[in-house]
């Protein structure tokens, strides 16, 4: 059985804001399918006595002081925008997500 | 649509229970943002407070601040609650451009205080308010919507970013559901945003000003007939100030009582309070139900708070402020009632220091809960930024306990110390004012008004003293006010006896 659904693709895509076809959402299922399937291996490997773990170093508590330092220049900001206005990012009108 | 007739408030509370939750944001003051050294201060250029961290450029790599994390355990703490012992961060994916990384680092199913509770009290009944949990998270930019008409998100063309807000931290307080309430349901919620607030602000963590939205508040709302279960619960957002809490959670209660009433069901949804008309209005409703995919951050380690840290930070909170009320009130000697319209104009702390500067009590809270409450309320400002300091109000008391200042002197003084002219007795000696302590002067004037006044003078000398008034009223007239009333009613009485 696959890993993941052709409708769970289209749901991902949707999500992401991609435009995907008929015939991408084939293909890329099929290569995510592949993908998971390769990932899920590590199941196979992982014994009981191995917890999940979303860290791959044993940290904890790392923490900065809370002491202002150095910002971007506005015009450094706004260089890498698609387009800009009054010193902001300007971007097309959202709606569908508001709120 | 057809026009409902709505229910009355006492209608729909006696036939339906009401149940209510509380989502509140607050604001963290920090010198910097949670996970970058960018400074929070408000008010500067746009996008001029941003990183590579908050910017989420490639590579940048987030560290959390530690006063972030103090602060939110502290209110925890504050709360009754339980620290987590490890817990971590977690994306909450979403696609808007108010964050530019497109998710928002927040907490998830791992919050770092859970399961306390806060007690308020209503109408001397003590009512406790769960806490679900207390997470950290950041805050996101500020967009502007223009190209509309009317500057409003429908009908805009486009919309302008600024991420100078984004990434500040922001800690998020859910309750537990408050059934049982009934009628008292707005009163509790209102009582329980005050508290919080209360409790924050005595932290030093945050400003908690609710106009300037550093303290935010969703409120949620069901109603249900009596033994059967809760009903479907709406989430009432742009509830800006504590009389809002208070109405957004009354108007709700009518509306869904109106929807009950007609066999209606009730849409779990977003609704929107509308500050002008008092009621809630929908938000737009969404096809699809949200999916913010939330998984734990892997650029920032789990939090795992020493226990002997907590401890510390638990043993070093400050008194709570319904605690430090009550012992105010004993001290002061006022009712309930009058400490909590003290209370509710955030008037406490500046009383006190008034009354530490050298005021009586009543002198002190005379001041503070008259004329400027009266000047702050009319401004529009907070109290404490109404222009005068705790010290310059003792002053003020202290010149008229002297006699140096009457009442009425006193309060134009009062409006120059607020104007900024300095301080009571800087004030006194520009404007040339000051009570007529020259007893020849004085008696000069009452002689003047009892001869001008002949009727008045003969009642008063046959006994009728409390036609005395009248010539007070002259004498403070041709002194122009500058006279102690006393002084020249004792000199009035004295000549005519």
């Amino acid at each position: 059985m696959a890993a993941i659904s052709r409708e769970e693709v289209a749901h991902l895509a949707r999500l992401s804001r991609l435009a995907v076809t008929d015939e991408e959402l084939d293909r890329f299922a099929g290569q995510l399918d592949v993908i998971l399937q390769s990932v899920a291996r590590i199941g196979d490997v992982a014994a009981d006595d191995i917890p999940p773990t979303s860290h791959s170093v044993p940290l904890t508590n790392v923490y900065r002081d809370d002491v202002v330092q150095p910002c971007l220049q506005q015009d450094d900001v706004l260089a890498g925008a698609p387009d800009a206005a009054e010193g902001r990012f300007r971007v097309p009108r959202i709606l569908d997500e508001e709120e | 649509m057809s026009t409902t007739v709505l229910p009355s408030y006492e209608d729909a509370t006696a036939r339906y229970e009401p149940v209510i939750g509380l989502e509140t944001h607050v604001e963290l003051g920090t010198n910097t943002k949670m996970f970058c050294g960018c400074p929070t201060e408000f008010g500067a250029e746009p996008n001029t407070q941003v990183c590579p961290v908050c910017l989420a450029l490639p590579g940048a790599l987030p560290v959390a601040n530690r006063a972030g994390i103090e602060a939110t355990i502290r209110i925890g703490l504050a709360l009754n609650c339980d620290i987590a012992e490890w817990c971590r961060m977690a994306r909450k994916n979403y696609f808007y451009p108010d964050m530019p990384k497109n998710f928002q680092t927040s907490q998830y199913d791992e919050p770092l205080c859970t399961d306390g509770y806060v007690d308020v009290e209503i109408d001397g009944e003590t009512v406790r308010i769960g806490i679900e949990r207390v997470h950290l998270e950041e805050d996101t930019g500020k967009t502007l919507h223009v190209g509309g008409a009317t500057g409003r998100i429908h009908g805009a063309t486009e919309s302008l970013v600024d991420y100078n807000r984004a990434g500040i931290p922001l800690v998020e307080i859910v309750t537990k559901p408050v059934p049982g309430i009934g009628a008292k349901a707005p009163e509790v919620a209102k009582a329980y945003v005050t508290e919080l607030r209360d409790i924050i602000r005595s932290l030093g963590v945050s400003d908690v000003r609710m106009e300037q939205g550093s303290l935010r508040c969703d409120v949620n709302t069901s109603l249900n007939l009596p033994g059967e279960e809760w009903g479907t619960r709406t989430e009432t957002k742009n509830v800006n100030s504590l009389r809002s809490v208070e109405r957004a959670v009354r108007s709700e209660i009518i509306r869904q009582a109106s929807v009950l009433d007609a066999g209606g069901r009730i849409t779990q949804e977003t609704r929107h309070f509308q500050e002008d008309t008092g009621d809630t209005r929908p938000g737009r409703s969404k096809e699809t139900a949200t999916d913010y995919r939330y998984f734990p951050e892997p650029d920032l380690v789990p939090i795992a708070p020493d226990r002997a840290w907590v401890a510390e930070l638990k043993a070093s909170l400050p008194e709570r402020p319904s605690v430090k009320r009550a012992r105010l009130r004993e001290e002061w000697g006022i009712s309930a009632l009058d400490m909590q319209s003290v209370a509710n104009a955030g008037a406490v702390e500046l009383i006190e220091q008034t009354i530490a500067a050298g005021a009586s009590p009543a002198g002190a809270r005379k001041w503070w809960m008259g004329e400027l409450a009266r000047r702050a309320n009319e401004t529009g400002v907070e109290l404490a930024e109404v222009g005068a300091t705790p010290a310059q109000v003792a002053q003020l008391q202290a010149l008229v306990d002297e006699g140096k200042l009457n009442d009425k002197l006193a309060r134009t003084v009062l409006e120059g110390v607020v104007a900024g002219e300095g301080d009571p007795a800087q004030v006194m000696a520009a404007r040339g004012l000051g009570v007529v302590s020259d007893t020849g002067a004085l008696q000069a004037a009452v002689d003047e008004a009892i001869a001008a006044n002949p009727d008045i003078a003969a009642k008063i000398r046959d006994g009728k003293v409390a036609a005395a008034g009248a010539l007070v009223g002259a004498v403070m007239k041709t002194t122009r006010g500058q006279a102690d009333a006393k002084t020249v009613r004792d000199l009035i009485l004295a000549r005519l006896s």
